[in-house]
């Protein structure tokens, strides 16, 4: 996980997303508690309040829950969940982009399928 | 009412302005960036509010409570300033003590730790300092001494990439940890980006901008691509600057961007960029 300040993202979306990818990847277990705020802030040098922005979004998505006293801790089912939900976004983040960049360059659809088959046979 | 309130505060040099007729606030518990360009008006508008110096008009007030002259208001607020004023024969660990007595809640064993941490050593004099380790050295007393308000201007003069580095994050760990209100002035502006949560611009002795450093970055953006393109998206647009190379062109644009448009590549301006397109003059 890696905050950017000079990417168009906000610094609270990449935050979210960086966490996203941790429960994804496994580094974040299901039913285990997330680093603290202060963790987030001093790690990634951003404001408490920004690092609280970017774990509130995935509170209210449900990914995260908070326990009074204790933290926050990773949702059970979370990662299917958010299997899913990274499904429903895929054709505009990747394959939209993909198309507009092969137009651009004139490759064709074909040509792009089979690109995608040899990569997938890599 | 909490926090500090300036009011309408000026001050002349002579026949030069310094600070004309600003007004603005610091609320508790929040970082604050305190930008402008050299000779803006930021190390007097600071002077002003912790007393050093005294405005021609205008008022402020901590807490409520008059700042000029007022010991109790002033208790409350701590200025490492960018100049040293610390006698240079003095070793740090006897101004340590020193601070203590003028505040109260300054923490000895902090200051300490603290100094240990930067490899500051504390038997030494004032004068046997470099430019970086003077910065340290105010560093460590500016969060040492606990008051509700600190401001800290050039906070990183003559400090090494590690060392700023470790000043960010110590700083953000006291904060989170007990929240104060902290006043960055400084021109390292993409080093704190992250960090403050409103940004304060000074031009000339008046302030800019003021607002919160998310409003802020939405304010403008970026568009490149053939100049033709550019221009015909631009002509309706409130352009703050432009630049072009050969064929290329970019723009630098108020407001927020439309839609994608083909060919042309739209990105935000960060702080810094923004910062340089508001404060040239």
């Amino acid at each position: 996980m890696q905050i950017k300040t000079d990417l168009e993202k906000p610094i609270f979306l990449q935050i979210a997303e960086g966490i996203e990818d941790a429960i994804l990847s496994g580094a974040f277990e299901e039913g285990k508690q997330i680093p603290s705020i202060t963790e987030f802030s001093i790690t990634y040098k951003i404001n408490p309040a920004t690092a609280l922005k970017g774990i509130n979004i995935l509170v209210d998505a449900g990914f995260l829950y908070k326990k009074r006293g204790l933290g926050m801790f990773v949702t059970e089912g979370a990662v299917k969940e958010l299997q899913k939900k990274r499904k429903e976004q895929f054709y505009m983040n990747y394959i939209a982009v993909l198309i507009e960049e092969a137009k651009r360059l004139y490759i064709t659809e074909s040509e792009i399928k089979s690109m995608i088959e040899s990569g997938f046979h890599k | 009412m909490n926090g500090i309130e300036v009011k309408k505060v000026s001050k002349y040099y002579g026949q030069t302005c310094a600070l004309n007729n600003i007004s603005l606030t610091f609320e508790k518990n929040k970082i604050y960036g305190l930008l402008g360009r050299n000779g803006a008006g930021k190390s007097t508008l600071l002077n002003i509010i912790t007393n050093r110096i005294f405005a021609d008009h205008g008022e402020v007030f901590v807490d409520g409570l008059r700042a000029e002259e007022n010991d109790k208001a002033q208790s409350n607020m701590y200025l490492m300033s960018e100049k040293n004023y610390y006698p240079d024969k003095m070793k740090l660990k006897d101004i340590f003590k020193w601070t203590k007595q003028f505040y109260r809640n300054f923490d000895m064993e902090y200051a300490r730790q603290l100094a240990e941490k930067f490899d500051l050593n504390c038997d030494k004099s004032v004068k046997q300092l470099s430019t970086g380790y003077l910065s340290i050295f105010k560093l460590v007393v500016a969060l040492s001494v606990n008051t509700p308000y600190v401001f800290l201007d050039e906070p990183v003069l003559g400090l090494d990439a590690n060392n700023r580095d470790l000043f960010y994050r110590i700083l953000l760990e006291k904060y989170s940890i007990t929240p104060f209100t902290i006043v960055i002035s400084t021109h390292l502006i993409e080093e704190i980006t992250s960090i403050i949560e409103e940004i304060i611009i000074i031009k000339n002795g008046s302030i800019v901008q003021s607002e919160s450093m998310e409003e802020f970055l939405g304010k403008g953006y970026a568009v490149s691509g053939p100049a033709a393109l550019v221009d015909s998206y631009t002509a309706d647009k409130q352009i703050i600057a432009t630049d072009t190379l050969g064929g290329l062109k970019t723009a630098y644009i108020l407001g927020k961007p439309e839609n994608r448009t083909d060919g042309l590549e739209i990105s935000n301006l960060n702080l810094q960029k923004l910062f340089i397109q508001m404060t040239n003059s």
